[in-house]
């Protein structure tokens, strides 16, 4: 996978410059937290539903989806396809898009590994979450730029 | 028969950035011809060579996967709904 030239993260046409950030609630966050806790010590991924702003991608739903990967639950995830398409049409139906994608890291910083970069995709957002038996320790946020990861802000937005 | 293929944000730079595209076609295979042929180069992010869908993407037709309609081939009917949906995977290490 990594090397297939064909691979989507090389577009034919450059894309449009890439937000700088990702904004989320912080009940979106708590929301994010809770699933990493719920599923620790696997991974658990799933979609950032929202819209862009500026240069910035603002989270307006986080979605769980299934893990398809069933041998290396504990530093693997393969989202589930089915999930995927649900996300996308539901986020058209209230004029939003997929964002962005998140998942975690057990027991792993919150940074992109090897596999997380073969398997990248240009245009969405990455968000990690690493998570201990303590809780989430860290949220980061990647998007691809080139055949490398570049760190994107992450604004947590405070909510009542 | 017309169809109306949805492209994710990865391939919306073939497309200027179009998210869905109205084609003809009477299976998925034709309406992706047809999606390549206004839109040059984004079949073979989708197909590989041996005419196979490729490994990083799945295509549903309606919700379900082509897969489990007889691939390529499954016919249309009018009006359908073809998603291009980006393989998405990863892990801590």
């Amino acid at each position: 996978m990594p090397s297939d030239s064909s691979h989507p993260r090389t577009p034919r046409i450059p894309p449009p410059p890439s937000a700088v950030s990702i904004r989320l609630g912080s009940t979106r966050r708590r929301e994010l937290e809770a699933f990493a806790r719920a599923g620790y010590p696997e991974e658990v991924c799933g979609l950032l539903v929202g819209r862009t702003e500026g240069r910035a991608m603002v989270v307006e739903r986080v979605v769980l989806a299934r893990n398809r990967n069933v041998e290396r639950r504990h530093d693997r995830y393969d989202l589930h396809p089915d999930d995927f398409l649900g996300a996308a049409e539901s986020a058209r139906r209230d004029g939003l898009d997929i964002v962005g994608i998140w998942h975690t890291h057990p027991d792993h910083p919150a940074q992109p590994s090897a596999t997380d970069l073969e398997a990248a995709w240009s245009g969405y957002d990455y968000l990690i979450l690493s998570v201990t038996p303590r809780g989430v320790d860290e949220v980061r946020c990647w998007t691809l730029d080139g055949d490398g990861f570049v760190e994107q802000a992450v604004e947590i937005i405070q909510e009542l | 028969m017309k169809a109306t293929i949805r492209i994710p944000t990865p391939l919306r730079s073939f497309t200027g950035g179009c998210d869905e595209v109205l084609v003809q076609g009477t299976t998925v295979g034709e309406a992706l011809d047809a999606l390549d042929s206004r839109y040059e180069g984004i079949l073979e992010r989708v197909i590989d060579t041996d005419g196979s869908v490729r490994h990083f993407v799945n295509l549903y037709l309606g919700e379900r996967n082509v897969d489990a309609l007889g691939g390529l081939d499954a016919p249309l009917e009018s009006d359908a709904v073809i998603s291009i949906v980006p393989a998405v995977a990863g892990g801590a290490s």
